[in-house]
């Protein structure tokens, strides 16, 4: 398995049954593909229920999700406003929320919407690490420079403070706890420092770290 | 005609071809029974529909249709069913053009009372503090007086309902405008005199030279 | 105020009108403004807007570009935030207070209120002077009813502004919307313009 969807993979054992789960682009959009029966998909411009990807016929422009991909929705679903779907945002009915990471403080600051300088705009992120009832960030343990992505304290934009509970990176499962940070996971054939090599803060290793699966 | 049906039929005449409408329980209600011909209006009930009409004639009232009040009514084609933040939405945002409700007292700041009668009548300011705030235009239809009681004072001693002013003021015996002023006299029913009319009200009452005898709708 | 998200549920004939019309000097408040040549993106490639007010322009590489050139001022808010200060507007609030968006540069120059230990931003509603709205359906008095996720902003947008132009795929009779179908009332819509066909 290819190191994306190692990470989608493991990000998508955090859903149940029942639950209703906000999805970025890019690696966490992929989170479905692994997710158990009965999750349901919430995109932020308005609907609950979005399934696979349409495909030729079954494209249909007011089946649109966030990025503007046409989905086939799935049965029982429903559509509703931008208020709407922000209340239900900010509510806490959404169980769990995969987003992408620039920057992971010590302390679970997330930055992920720019870099500095750059302005594309945060979209719906700084509702959704808000509101959302498990905030997942699903990125690659490092930079493509090789530099440290979960930093002792974020130098980009914030999106929220103090927000992420758990990160999935394709090296390893860290929890944000008042602790700190709680390495859970690490990779078959890589150890605990390993990983501390390769991030700023100092990481408490949890006494039941597991192996992760490649 | 019965002061109700007069006052009913003056304030008919205020709408407007097109205007959103709200009207209170009881008196103000009869308005829409009295709309001039050629004027369309769209009332609002704000439980939550645009576009409802009396009951009409034969036709079975429905426990999913019904006023403010709770007395059932019917909708019109091209009404419009909502929900509470909607209705007052609507109300507050601007949208409504003419609001009308009864008065239990109006002051010369134009200020009314509506609500409650402390330790005798308090049934709640329902949406009215919110139309008062809200409408585009107030007009308050009530009696002149209550039991030979003026209920147009110089100032309200009940709690008010908005410390908006409200517009109009039309009861059985005149036609009164707020203006920065104050209470301006401009209308009054036919075989009243201004001095009758003067001596059952409190606030005091500009009255200008030209004072009409008020019209109604047919 | 333009409905619609990455350019679905955007009234596309009065884009196309307002570029043939070359209105100037226009301030969108919308979404986003989706892509180059594709809905509000039109409006920026003809270089018709002075500023714009969205959640994300991340996806229009003009937008960027004439931001970065000063001929574009850009004001960017939370999705939500926005949708709720749009709201606000049209409902005649005077604020709402969201927690998103606390201790991002998003709360920069604004107040702040604590209830209940929570701290809160304390966001102004937006509104503008004309609102161009897509619909699925519109009787022929302007009641709105919208398709799936074209619904998006175009409710919000209908009750937040000055003149309400609606553009609909179709226009029906009055009392062919079912009151409860509707979701925008005919009350606020000023306009109703029907969309053109396309072949097929």
């Amino acid at each position: 398995m290819d190191i994306r969807n190692r990470i989608a993979k493991r990000a998508a054992e955090y859903f149940k049954a029942g639950d209703v789960v906000n999805l970025g682009v890019g690696i966490p959009g992929m989170c479905s593909d692994y997710a158990v029966p009965g999750v349901m998909f919430h995109t932020e411009n308005g609907f609950i229920g979005v399934g696979p990807a349409a495909t030729g016929v079954q494209k249909v422009e007011a089946f649109s999700n966030a990025s503007s991909t046409e989905f086939v929705p799935v049965f029982g679903s429903c559509a509703f406003d931008s208020a709407e779907s922000f209340a239900i945002v900010r509510s806490g009915r959404l169980a769990a929320t995969v987003l992408g990471g620039l920057q992971i403080a010590e302390n679970g600051d997330l930055a992920n919407w720019t870099r500095p300088g750059g302005k594309f705009g945060m979209g719906g992120a700084m509702d959704l690490v808000n509101g959302v009832r498990k905030v997942i960030v699903a990125m690659e343990l490092c930079a493509k420079n090789g530099s440290p992505k979960i930093v002792k304290d974020c130098s980009y934009p914030l999106t929220g403070k103090r927000c992420v509970n758990h990160v999935v990176t394709e090296q390893c499962v860290i929890d944000v706890t008042p602790q700190g940070l709680l390495l859970v996971e690490v990779l078959d054939g890589l150890s605990p420092e390993d990983i501390q090599r390769q991030v700023e803060p100092r990481l408490i290793v949890s006494s039941s770290l597991k192996q992760m699966e490649r | 005609m019965d002061d109700k049906t007069l006052i009913a039929r003056r304030v008919a005449l205020e709408l407007k071809d097109g205007d959103l409408v709200n009207l209170g329980i009881g008196l103000p209600t009869m308005v829409a029974q009295y709309l001039p011909p050629g004027i369309d209006v769209s009332f609002q009930s704000e439980n939550g529909i645009v576009g409802m009409q009396a009951l009409p004639a034969g036709v079975s009232p429905s426990a999913d249709l019904t006023d403010a009040g709770g007395a059932p009514i019917g909708a019109l084609p091209g009404a419009f069913a909502f929900d509470s933040a909607m209705s007052f939405g609507l109300i507050r945002g601007g949208h409504l053009d003419i609001t009308v409700l009864g008065g239990l007292q109006v002051d010369e700041l134009g200020q009314l009372a509506n609500w409650m009668v402390p330790g005798k009548m308090v049934p709640g300011m329902g949406g009215a503090m919110d139309l008062v705030s809200g409408a585009k235009r107030v007009i308050v239809a009530m009696t002149h007086t209550a039991k030979g009681a003026p209920k147009i004072l110089k100032r309200c001693t009940l709690p008010l309902t908005s410390i908006r002013s409200v517009d109009l003021i039309v009861t059985e015996m005149a036609v009164i405008r707020t203006t920065p002023e104050g209470l301006v006299l401009s209308e009054v029913a036919p075989g009243v005199s201004v001095d009758q009319v003067l001596a059952a009200t409190q606030a005091h009452l500009i009255v200008p030279d030209d004072v009409s005898v008020m019209a109604v709708a047919a | 105020m333009i409905g619609g998200f990455m350019g679905c549920g955007s009234p596309h004939g009065l884009i196309d009108e307002l570029v043939r019309q070359g209105k100037k000097d226009l301030t969108v408040i919308a979404n986003d403004t989706a892509r180059p040549g594709v809905g509000i993106g039109k409006l920026i490639s003809a270089k018709l807007v002075k500023k714009v007010v969205a959640s994300h322009i991340g996806t229009n590489p003009e937008t960027q570009a004439q931001m970065i050139a000063g001929s574009l001022e850009v004001d960017l808010v939370p999705q939500g935030t926005l949708a709720e200060r749009v709201r606000a507007a049209g409902f005649g609030l005077g604020a709402i207070v969201t927690p998103t968006g606390v201790g991002t540069v998003v709360e920069d120059g604004k107040r702040t209120i604590d209830i209940d230990g929570r701290t809160f931003l304390v966001e102004l509603p937006i509104s503008a002077d004309f609102a161009l709205v897509n619909a699925k359906r519109a009787d022929y008095r302007g009641n709105l009813s919208y398709a799936f996720t074209a619904r998006n902003f175009n409710p919000l947008i209908a009750m937040a502004a000055e003149v309400v132009i609606a553009e609909a795929e179709d226009i029906v009779p009055v009392g062919a919307i079912d009151p409860d179908s509707v979701v925008t009332p005919h009350v606020v819509v000023d306009y109703l313009v029907p969309q053109e066909k396309k072949n097929g």
